[in-house]
């Protein structure tokens, strides 16, 4: 058993012989109080890191910590075990005050192998807490890793505090008894792991315990086995077998706004979202998607709702996914459909069926790098150039973004609203980031929300399929099985006048301009822009949309909190914007647009607004980091 | 399928609309329409519970002349449109209208999971072996050597076979007529509304513009006698003009053959008995190609099975059974939760 630890003040000096591994009497220390830690638990995508991750995530979250996670997950099932791009990675975020992202840079890594070690070491801060499992830095692990040398010993981790720990060995005594597999034995060891992290921090196991007894309750050897390993690291914790310079810690809960909480991930949110929508809209969703990453746990969380009458759709590919949903929705239920970028430009053209015959429509695009297959597992928010132009003709829908995981719940509910309020497709993104990582979510009372039940048209008298609302321009909406409102609709041109076929040149300038106005007038059915921090004017406006809301809020709250004059605009409205956000983004001198793409939101600002925005662009897969976003706007406020 | 009769008959001016029709002077399509109206108003159901769901094409143009609920929708997608509406009322009577480049060529791989997964719906494919209304182009259906704009030295590539295609999609009901036999295909279509599931019936369509008489060497009235034999379940396969040929399975080379009654001995009990359950049957029927062999019409083939949107309504039933109440606030508590307190 090895037990090392370094501090940057040691490791000044030189490397430190090995601490001696105590068998005294614990000395319990005080705990240390913090405001923020973030956390990297990173491994083998087989070592069950994710779980470790969500663990510790809901462990976190009743003990009243505010928190966010982003897990990061190689496109490898089961990657080659050992390898660096096999790494699979979850962080979290948690602090005793109001957490919006998931952490600039981790102050502990968790290294379940070299590999793990090799792909993180190098965003850890001088300093930080490295925990390695020494029983993996076999000679063939470490050269699959890349490593040259042992990194353990070649001066690798001298600026950092490294607790050195043979956790496979240690796992597989403590589970010695439950006759396991030395293969089964050896996969308790996150949960050894995480009894260690847990307490580090001072948490509770009951939850865990709980957990792991209700997922294995057909095979209750492996759950004992993990509570055991469980139990094994928290003890080897407890007991002092650790060096003295690790010190245990507390991070008191955050002053969160009364209610009742839960953990949601966006998928959920979402899914939940879309069907409260549905509920309020008084009718039922009929869900059709091709499973693509990151969007297929939405269909997975939907296929589990099926009691809520909802019928999902496995479709043989993406065009049919939209295309059964559009004929959901031509006989009377919502169609949703959900994809990611490649996805959703195959379902293009229906879009535009949708759009011609002015019919509800809800497209999900959990938005992943490109082009092309990109990056699939990685997160990006480069489709809203796809979303508000990518489709032939001219073909307006309604763009709303998602900014948060929980977010998603009221996103989900204002497209079902949009779209069956105006007889349009909506589009509604989320990206990989959003769809996967989790928050704290204060539960709203649903029975509040003011319901908008769906009316269906059913009177013969003077109908016809193109009868519009005059306030909204929406058509009337029929079910098929109606009697005496037999009619035909298509892709074709129709008559303003009767939903006939029309190929008049007039009548096809009207039709467009009527389908521009009525996307248009979505704008006086929605909220004016807000300010979500800071004045409503001033030297510097920071617009954001979508999932970069964590690190803007933060940055910007930061240098307010320093005396700087900047504020935060989000974005939920893509398209159609508020009717008020050109007078507001008018009221600053400077406009920043932090985005994750190459600049898009920036230039549809610019062109609808002739404002001199500029952008601020990063598409290196992950998150923005605050201290990024912080730079850019110290650079703006000193132009 | 639900079939509620009208308190008064149906007739086939019900069930017309008032769209001008807009197909070729002389077109297969109108004898087609006409065949339809013909089997839906034998059918009875109310003109509000059928929709026609079509795709681009020729062919797509259908439900515009039908009053009925209608949805011209996108190149080769009416199968997944079709399922959707089925997907979320299974009440309805929803027919597909398609032509062969729809159908078998943008649109093969909808063809291919709408029988498949034997949602309940009529596909009806138009086959004129042609494009037309993109001007003329060879189709997936063309026979070799076909001229056309685009194969101006003719066609190279192997057509496919629509019945063979849906077979081997897994389809339990192929039946096969031609937009001229009047009395033939309106018995066909009803046969294809009765049965419960996806059923695929291929219609020789002539195209009169790009590729007239396409099919008259056995839809020539003069010629029909000998090249086509018409099939009914239980029935031995016999053609010509005094029913004096028939079809017998040679079960040395496992291949079909023509035999005439009366000549080396053959009698009635040496020909094929036509049986709509056996698929290798069906196959071999579907495969008979004029003119060496009579082109086998009628229903090739119909063998129930379990219906898509009924098992999937059986699965929603029963998880609601489960939890007949379910509670959008107790989903979202459900879990982990936590009380914060002021």
């Amino acid at each position: 058993m090895t037990i090392e630890a370094e501090t940057p003040e040691n490791a000044r000096e030189g490397r430190k012989e090995m601490a001696a591994v105590s068998a005294e009497e614990p000395v319990l220390l005080p705990r240390e109080e913090l405001d923020s830690v973030v956390i990297r638990f990173a491994g083998d995508s087989g070592d069950g890191v994710q779980i470790t991750g969500s663990q510790f995530t809901d462990t976190t979250a009743l003990a009243g910590n505010d928190l966010a996670t982003f897990p990061d997950f190689p496109a490898e099932i089961r990657a080659p075990a050992g390898t660096t791009y096999g790494v699979s990675a979850f962080q979290i975020n948690f602090g005793a005050r109001s957490i919006a992202t998931s952490g600039d840079v981790p102050d502990v890594l968790v290294a379940f192998n070299p590999a793990a070690l090799k792909v993180n070491v190098d965003d850890m801060h001088a300093g930080s807490l490295i925990i390695v499992d020494t029983g993996t830095f076999t000679a063939r692990n470490m050269d699959k890793a890349g490593f040259t040398s042992n990194p353990l010993e070649d001066g690798t981790l001298e600026k950092f505090r490294a607790l050195k720990i043979d956790i496979s060995k240690l796992t597989v005594e403590a589970v010695k008894e439950m006759g396991l597999t030395s293969k089964e034995a050896l996969r308790c060891k996150n949960f050894w792991t995480l009894g260690l992290v847990y307490w580090l921090y001072g948490r509770d196991r009951a939850p865990t315990t709980d957990w792991l007894k209700k997922k294995f309750a057909k095979r209750p050897d492996i759950a004992d086995s993990n509570i055991a390993a469980l139990n094994a690291g928290h003890a080897f914790a407890e007991t002092a077998e650790m060096p003295g310079e690790i010190s245990s810690y507390i991070v008191p809960p955050a002053a969160l706004e009364p209610g009742v909480y839960r953990n949601i991930t966006g998928t959920d949110a979402l899914a939940w979202g879309l069907l409260a929508g549905t509920k309020l809209a008084d009718l039922k969703m009929t869900f059709c998607s091709y499973p693509i990453t990151p969007a297929s746990s939405l269909l997975h969380a939907l296929a589990g709702l099926r009691h809520f009458d909802i019928v999902t759709f496995q479709a043989e590919d993406e065009i049919a996914a939209v295309c059964s949903a559009i004929g959901a929705s031509y006989t009377g239920s919502i169609g949703v459909t959900s994809s990611s970028g490649p996805g959703v430009a195959l379902k293009g053209e229906a879009i535009g069926l949708a759009i011609s015959t002015e019919l509800p429509l809800i497209i999900v695009n959990s938005q992943r790098a490109g082009p092309s297959t990109g990056l699939p597992t990685k997160t990006e928010q480069s489709d809203l150039y796809q979303s508000v132009y990518g489709r032939n003709a001219d073909s307006p829908v309604v763009v709303l973004a998602a900014c948060s995981p929980a977010d998603c719940f009221e996103v989900g509910i204002e497209a079902v609203r949009l779209t069956t309020k105006f007889m349009t497709p909506v589009i509604l993104l989320t990206d990989g980031y959003i769809a996967n990582a989790a928050e704290p979510w204060r539960i709203p009372d649903v029975d509040t929300f003011e319901p908008f039940p769906t009316e269906f048209h059913t009177d013969t008298e003077g109908f016809h399929p193109f009868l519009r609302d005059p306030e909204t321009l929406a058509r009337v909406w029929v079910k098929p099985g109606t009697p005496g409102l037999e009619h035909r609709i298509g892709g074709i041109e129709k008559s303003y006048d009767s939903g006939h076929i029309s190929y008049d040149s007039q009548n096809h300038q009207k039709m467009t301009d009527t389908r521009a106005s009525k996307v248009d007038g979505v704008a006086d059915h929605i909220p004016l822009q807000d300010v979500a921090d800071g004045n409503d004017s001033g030297a510097l406006a920071v617009i954001g949309w979508g999932s970069t809301y964590g690190p803007i809020s933060r940055a910007v709250s930061n240098l307010r909190a320093m005396g700087k004059d900047v504020s935060h605009i989000h974005l939920r409205h893509i398209w159609p914007f508020p009717r008020n956000l050109g007078d507001l983004l008018g009221q600053f001198d400077n406009v920043l647009v932090p985005e994750m793409n190459n600049g898009q939101l920036v230039n549809v600002l610019r062109a609808k607004y002739l404002v001199d925005a500029k952008g601020l662009s990063q598409v290196n897969g992950q998150p923005f980091k605050i201290a990024t976003i912080e730079d850019a706007i110290l650079k703006q406020l000193e132009k | 399928m639900t079939v509620v009769k009208s308190p008064e008959k149906l007739t086939v001016k019900d069930l017309t609309s008032d769209q001008e029709v807009r197909w070729c002077p002389g077109c297969g399509d109108y004898a087609i329409i006409k065949g339809v109206r013909n089997a839906l108003a034998e059918i009875g159901t109310p003109t509000e519970k059928t929709v026609f769901i079509s795709g681009i094409g020729c062919a797509a143009r259908f439900p515009y002349y039908m009053a009925t609920y209608g949805f011209h929708t996108i190149h080769g997608r009416a199968p997944a449109i079709a399922t959707g509406v089925k997907l979320t009322n299974p009440e309805l009577d929803v027919w597909v209208a398609t032509g062969d480049g729809d159908c078998l060529s943008i649109g093969g791989n909808h063809t291919l999971h709408v029988i498949r997964r034997n949602v309940d719906v009529n596909v009806l494919l138009f086959n004129n072996e042609i494009y037309g209304l993109t001007k003329g182009q060879y189709s997936p259906t063309s026979k070799i050597g076909t001229r056309s704009p685009s194969t101006p030295l003719g066609s190279v590539d192997n057509p496919v076979s629509a019945i063979e295609f849906a077979l081997g999609s897994g389809a339990r009901f192929v039946a096969r007529s031609v937009d001229t036999l009047q009395k033939h295909l309106p018995g066909v279509l009803v046969r294809a509304h009765g049965h419960k599931g996806a059923s695929f019936v291929e219609i020789f369509q002539n195209c009169i513009v790009y590729n007239d008489g396409v099919f008259a060497h056995f839809t020539d009235r003069s010629v029909a006698a000998d090249t086509q034999v018409h099939l009914e379940h239980g029935k031995p396969v016999l053609f010509g003009k005094d029913s004096d040929k028939g079809i017998r399975l040679n079960t040395t080379t496992l291949k079909l053959e023509i035999v005439k009654i009366g000549e080396n001995g053959i009698t009635e009990d040496d020909i094929l008995v036509h049986d709509e359950t056996n698929k290798v049957l069906a196959t071999l029927l579907a495969q008979m190609q004029a003119p060496e062999f009579p082109v086998a019409l009628g229903v090739i083939y119909c063998e129930p099975a379990a219906e898509y949107t009924s098992a999937v309504y059986e699965q929603i039933d029963a998880v609601k059974k489960q939890s007949p109440t379910p509670s959008l606030k107790e989903l979202l508590h459900s879990g982990h939760t936590w009380q914060v307190d002021a």
